[in-house]
């Protein structure tokens, strides 16, 4: 799949924002006064960041609203509703916290509820889509998850959540690696099954339908950077995971480490982040001849 | 809204002959011209007469190259594809907008252009490549099953169907009720075994495919093999003679 970057950029903001969101709705830390308008103005601008950059990739971003109307079907809907809802409550708890010093405990534990399940709703639009075997599984929710919550952890500087959270994301990291490699193969997607002409013999692309590209080829071939997956595999894990796992363990818990940590995991989600998006197949690449490792189609010449 | 009909009343669709199609891609200029003109934002050409054309289309064809299982001739098989409009079909349910929806009347899978934000998910959660993003309008175009043809009564009667079906110049594409058991495509999908494409993403999709018919096997030497037996490979005669002096020219 074509790693846009505004979807990249939103996911990880976002995921990051909501969160930290998670751990201050729960009151780690509990914050008051100027102290809480730090935290919590950095993850509305984080979850707030991410959304907007969201719509840059929309083709008709103005009627952005109307993404609120089919939430009894849609995932992006869903999305859309619980990012709002989480940011209002925690807004209503973050100013009380902030101005008025006081801590609504059940307010902030809706605020965490509903802030966990727009990271999970955000992970659904993806692990929903039968047509992305690699995406299509439920480590794929999982890892959303634990990726947020770690980097949450990492800045509401929780140690021992922080170094559990990391250990957990870095685990279901590589499950999600390891397995989606495998994912397309064993779903059992091939050009015959795709054309319908399995019984007949052995299918191979003669001809694609067009000398060109097409929106098709950019958006769900996409085949460039896969040479460097291993490297930026290693790249990803070292900055996300091993890194802040060090400096959270060893070094003393302050703002400047925190802030270490977390430039680092933000450098390591990116770049897995792009994998995700990168290295994701999707089926309609078995009708322009890809087969197993093959590439799909891709026009020789480009202007 | 974008929850699927339990049951559509009709369920319109295409049948597609693979057996017939000679891959000349008259459907998919005619379908570009209908849908350009017609209904909805214009399929736009981004780059139409450059080195790298690329522009939308709803019909695309393929073509494949088939090697029998049991040795042979290879078979080439042209591959028109476009939407199936499937019963469950997962374009609609992603959509966040409901401008993807599945009409209850005859299953017509449509866009909704003025409610359509273009995020692409649909596109996305289509095994086929039925949808294409229009690059200019930034809304997803798909194929209509020419909605504004098949209902139109300002067009001649034989001009009703989908408009690349009524351009096929092989007969190779048809158009017709699926729920209706003794309609043309269900009577044609029972007699040739229609299928499915990718039956296993779940999708049931409306349009099917009639498989390719299996080429004629080389049989037996034909009887008159043996009169066809080369003529003398060497020259005799007059002809030896002048082979002979030619050569020691």
């Amino acid at each position: 799949m074509h790693p846009a970057p505004s979807v990249i950029i939103f996911t990880v903001l976002s995921g990051l924002g909501f969160g930290l969101l998670t751990f201050l709705g729960l009151g780690m830390p509990k914050v008051t006064g100027w102290e809480a308008f730090f935290y919590f103005a950095i993850a509305y601008a984080l979850a707030v960041g991410g959304l907007v950059s969201s719509t840059f990739h929309l083709g008709n971003p103005q009627r952005a609203l109307k993404a609120f109307t089919q939430w009894r079907s849609s995932w992006l809907s869903r999305e859309a509703w619980l990012s709002t809802f989480a940011l209002i409550v925690l807004a209503v708890f973050g100013a009380a916290a902030v101005f008025v010093g006081v801590t609504i405990a059940p307010l902030g534990l809706l605020g965490t509820l509903l802030s966990l399940a727009t990271v999970l709703a955000t992970a659904m639009i993806y692990a929903q889509l039968k047509t992305v075997p690699r995406w299509n599984h439920w480590l794929t929710p999982l890892h959303m998850l634990t990726v947020s919550l770690a980097g949450g952890a990492i800045i509401a500087q929780q140690t021992t959540a922080a170094i559990v959270l990391l250990l957990a994301a870095g685990g279901v990291q590589i499950l999600h690696w390891v397995l989606g490699d495998r994912r397309f193969g064993e779903r059992g997607h091939t050009i015959e099954t795709a054309t319908g002409l399995g019984d007949r013999g052995k299918a191979r692309l003669f001809e694609p339908p067009h000398t060109g590209s097409n929106y098709l080829l950019k958006e769900m071939a996409h085949v460039v950077g896969r040479k460097h997956a291993q490297k930026l595999r290693i790249i990803s894990f070292v900055a996300m995971i091993l890194i802040p796992l060090i400096i959270v363990a060893l070094l003393p818990v302050n703002p400047f480490t925190a802030a270490l940590a977390t430039l680092f995991y933000l450098v390591g989600a990116f770049a897995s982040r792009w994998l995700f998006f990168a290295e994701a197949e999707h089926v309609v690449r078995l009708y322009y001849g890809a087969s197993g490792s093959e590439p799909p189609y891709q026009p020789s010449f480009s202007s | 809204m974008t929850l699927l009909p339990e049951t559509t009343e009709k369920k319109l669709g295409l049948v597609i002959d693979l057996d017939t199609c000679v891959g000349c891609h008259a459907c998919v200029t005619a379908c570009k011209g209908w849908n350009t003109e017609n209904y909805g934002a214009p399929l736009s050409d981004t780059d139409a007469y450059g080195g790298d054309p690329v522009g939308t289309f709803l019909n695309r064809i393929h073509s494949y190259e088939v090697e029998p299982k049991g040795g042979g001739c290879s078979q080439t098989v042209h591959f028109p594809k476009s939407c199936l409009h499937c019963e469950d079909a997962p374009c609609v349910t992603v959509c966040p907008t409901g401008a993807s929806y599945k009409r209850t009347e005859d299953g017509i899978v449509l866009v909704n252009e003025d409610a359509c934000i273009g995020c692409g998910l649909c596109a996305w959660a289509c095994p086929y490549g039925a949808r294409e993003m229009d690059p200019t309008a930034g809304v997803m175009k798909k194929c209509t099953l020419c909605v504004d043809r098949i209902y139109n009564d300002n067009l001649p009667e034989e001009d009703r169907v989908p408009a690349c079906v009524r351009t096929c110049p092989a007969g190779a594409r048809h158009f017709g009720d699926f729920a209706d058991p003794d309609s043309n495509v269900s009577k044609l999908v029972a007699e040739r075994g229609g299928i499915d494409l990718m039956p296993e993403q779940g999708t049931k999709p409306v349009n099917k495919y009639l498989p390719p018919r299996p080429k004629d096997q080389l049989q037996d030497m034909d009887v008159l093999t043996p009169l066809l037996e080369p003529v003398a490979e060497e020259p005799k005669g007059f002809l030896a003679w002048l082979d002979k002096r030619l050569e020691a020219l």
